[in-house]
């Protein structure tokens, strides 16, 4: 005599149909977060598509409708998020090569930069811009409402972001690289910028792509920077008053005129654009990245 | 220079002609990355000093006046009552918490446990450019879709205008949604597959292990993530000041214009305010106001995160 024993038992209905509820509810949320993004930009494109040509990003910010652009603003944003790069970038990378591979792990000064790192990386953007009020534009600095003054105070906002993703980036170096080094003879410093920092390069520079993207739409510190007016020529140096994109996108959206609340729409598909190209090599890079350790 | 017996014959062991330059360059690598390292320091510490004394100063001026229902700086005679900010804060943070913690959780969960590999591939930098949408781009998508098209035309109680800190709390939602996703994704990927395998083998449906199992085991991590996105919520600026509007109305119409406390600092802090000025104080008093309590949220979320890590690895 031979017992059939079924495995494929029926749940009973009400499980099921809790089941399929939730599964709905998940399918749902995740169709919410991925449909904003062609919400929103859908809606801006929708007002100010049409608008879209070469003049936006060749004419100077204006009250005069017709030839108002983004030219400004554009070179503005790359100077200041472009000087703060080139300053954070070696010392976020330099700080967390310290932390990852000569500070010793779990000794209290290292324990105590993590701390700091961690908590500077969630202070709220706008409170940069008031040390920067205090300090650099008056203060001990002086530099006034100028592009120097901004690149400093979005140097230091993008500092602890660089760090956190570049020691994540070093740390997914195999300790073997290091290992094979120190056992022919080369010094720790030799070994970590010999091999380590190369093969960390890739995870540092999507972590670090990404960083930028998020300063180049950063608005709240720069308000209190004075980047909120009208500029009408583009930045010559550090010394030079500047304004930047988002801001630009804001003085325009405060205006209750309907063709410049389009204007504003036009500046954020532009910016918006800028962004996704960022954000698409980032995302290129991260694959070359994780295909590479994964040989 | 060392001679070391090998067997019966010494052999001299010198070290490499270069040693001490290599060792130098190392020496002089070192003393600059501990440079780089002290920079987020003093950034810390000037964040402080630049806060606090002006802090200090200001709410000693003000006194038990700042426990009142009308908050005017700027004016002519001052008033210094605190609690409409407070309010318009809260409301806009609670509704952003009430629209993301359900959507960003879901999100977490299907990416964790339902998304298939390749799936997961696509769907995660599409999250991450919304997470990278600027504030002011989402200010904009409050101004000109949520307000007039949703907010003013189905908002039952009052009279909706322009600006609404309903709005104002909707767009926020949506500026923390891939925060709250992102988080509680890593935190419930990094609950060990064994676990979930143990409660398949118990005969328990996706739904039982995901809900119950995985969330369960990844809770702390889960809270860290509602935490963070709270502070991010918190110190928010530019939505609130484009959405919200910039009128501290003591009010329990989440559908009236409000500010929130950082909205305060933008909207005070455009006008070139002079040292000493009521405008001037009052941004660092508030700024401090804003520090500190991102400051412990920050704490506890990263403490929560640090604890699950140590239980998983």
């Amino acid at each position: 005599m031979s017992q059939t024993i079924s495995l494929k038992g029926r749940l009973s209905a009400r499980r099921s149909f809790i089941d399929g509820t939730f599964r709905l509810f998940l399918y749902l949320s995740i169709f919410i977060s991925l449909g904003m993004i062609f919400w929103i930009v859908s809606s801006l494109w929708s007002q100010a598509g049409w608008l879209l040509s070469w003049d936006l990003l060749t004419q100077y910010p204006s009250y005069d409708i017709d030839n108002a652009g983004f030219q400004s603003p554009l070179v503005g944003s790359l100077w200041v998020v472009g000087i703060a790069t080139l300053v954070a970038l070696p010392t976020g990378l330099l700080t967390a090569l310290y932390l990852e591979e000569f500070a010793g792990k779990g000794n209290k000064f290292s324990r105590l930069i993590e701390l700091n790192i961690q908590n500077l990386a969630g202070v709220p953007a706008v409170v940069f811009g008031l040390i920067g009020l205090a300090f650099i534009v008056r203060g001990f600095v002086k530099w006034g409402f100028t592009v120097g003054s901004a690149a400093a105070v979005i140097a230091m906002l993008m500092l602890p972001v660089i760090i956190i993703v570049s020691r994540e980036a070093i740390r997914a170096v195999p300790p073997s690289y290091r290992e094979g080094a120190l056992a022919l003879g080369a010094t720790p410093w030799q070994a970590v910028w010999r091999l380590v920092l190369p093969s960390a390069i890739p995870g540092t520079a999507t972590g670090s792509i990404l960083a930028v993207s998020r300063a180049i739409g950063e608005s709240a510190p720069l308000l209190l920077l004075g980047a909120l007016s009208f500029v009408t020529f583009n930045p010559t140096g550090l010394d030079s008053p500047f304004t930047i994109m988002p801001l630009t996108i804001f003085k325009y959206a405060s205006d209750s005129r309907e063709e410049f609340q389009i204007l504003a729409s036009a500046g954020s598909l532009i910016l918006m654009a800028v962004l996704f190209v960022l954000n698409l090599i980032a995302i290129i890079l991260r694959d070359i990245a994780t295909k590479k350790r994964n040989v | 220079m060392g001679e070391v017996k090998v067997g019966q014959r010494s052999v001299v062991l010198s070290p490499s002609p270069h040693l001490a330059r290599r060792l130098h360059a190392q020496r002089v690598a070192r003393y600059t990355m501990l440079l780089a390292t002290t920079v987020s320091i003093i950034v810390t510490l000037g964040i402080v000093a630049s806060l606090f004394p002006t802090a200090v100063r200001t709410i000693i001026t003000i006194g038990s006046q700042i426990i009142g229902i009308s908050w005017a700086p700027l004016f002519e005679p001052p008033e210094y009552g605190i609690l409409p900010l407070f309010t318009g804060t809260i409301f806009i943070v609670v509704i952003a918490m009430l629209v993301a913690v359900p959507v960003g959780l879901g999100a977490a969960i299907f990416l964790s446990d339902y998304a298939t590999f390749n799936l997961r591939r696509v769907v995660k930098p599409i999250l991450e450019i919304l997470a990278g949408i600027p504030t002011v781009v989402l200010g904009l998508f409050g101004l000109y879709v949520i307000n007039p098209l949703y907010v003013e035309k189905y908002w039952p109680i009052g009279e909706p205008l322009a600006y609404s800190g309903l709005g104002a709390g909707l767009v926020t939602g949506i500026l923390i949604v891939p925060i709250i996703a992102s988080v509680a994704d890593d935190a419930l990927s990094a609950v060990p597959r064994a676990m979930r395998e143990a409660a398949y083998a118990l005969g328990a449906t996706r739904r039982e292990v995901a809900a119950r199992v995985v969330f369960n085991a990844g809770l702390s991590g889960v809270v860290a993530a509602l935490i963070l996105a709270f502070a991010r919520a918190f110190g928010e600026t530019t939505i609130a000041l484009m959405v919200a509007g910039s009128f501290p109305k003591f009010t329990a119409n989440p559908g009236d214009p409000m500010m929130s406390l950082s909205a305060f600092i933008g909207f005070a802090g455009i006008g070139d305010a002079e040292v000493g000025s009521s405008a001037y104080n009052t941004i660092f008093l508030i700024g401090a106001i804003l520090f500190l309590v991102t400051l412990i949220f920050n704490v506890v979320g990263n403490r929560i995160i640090s604890k699950y890590r140590e239980v998983y690895e």
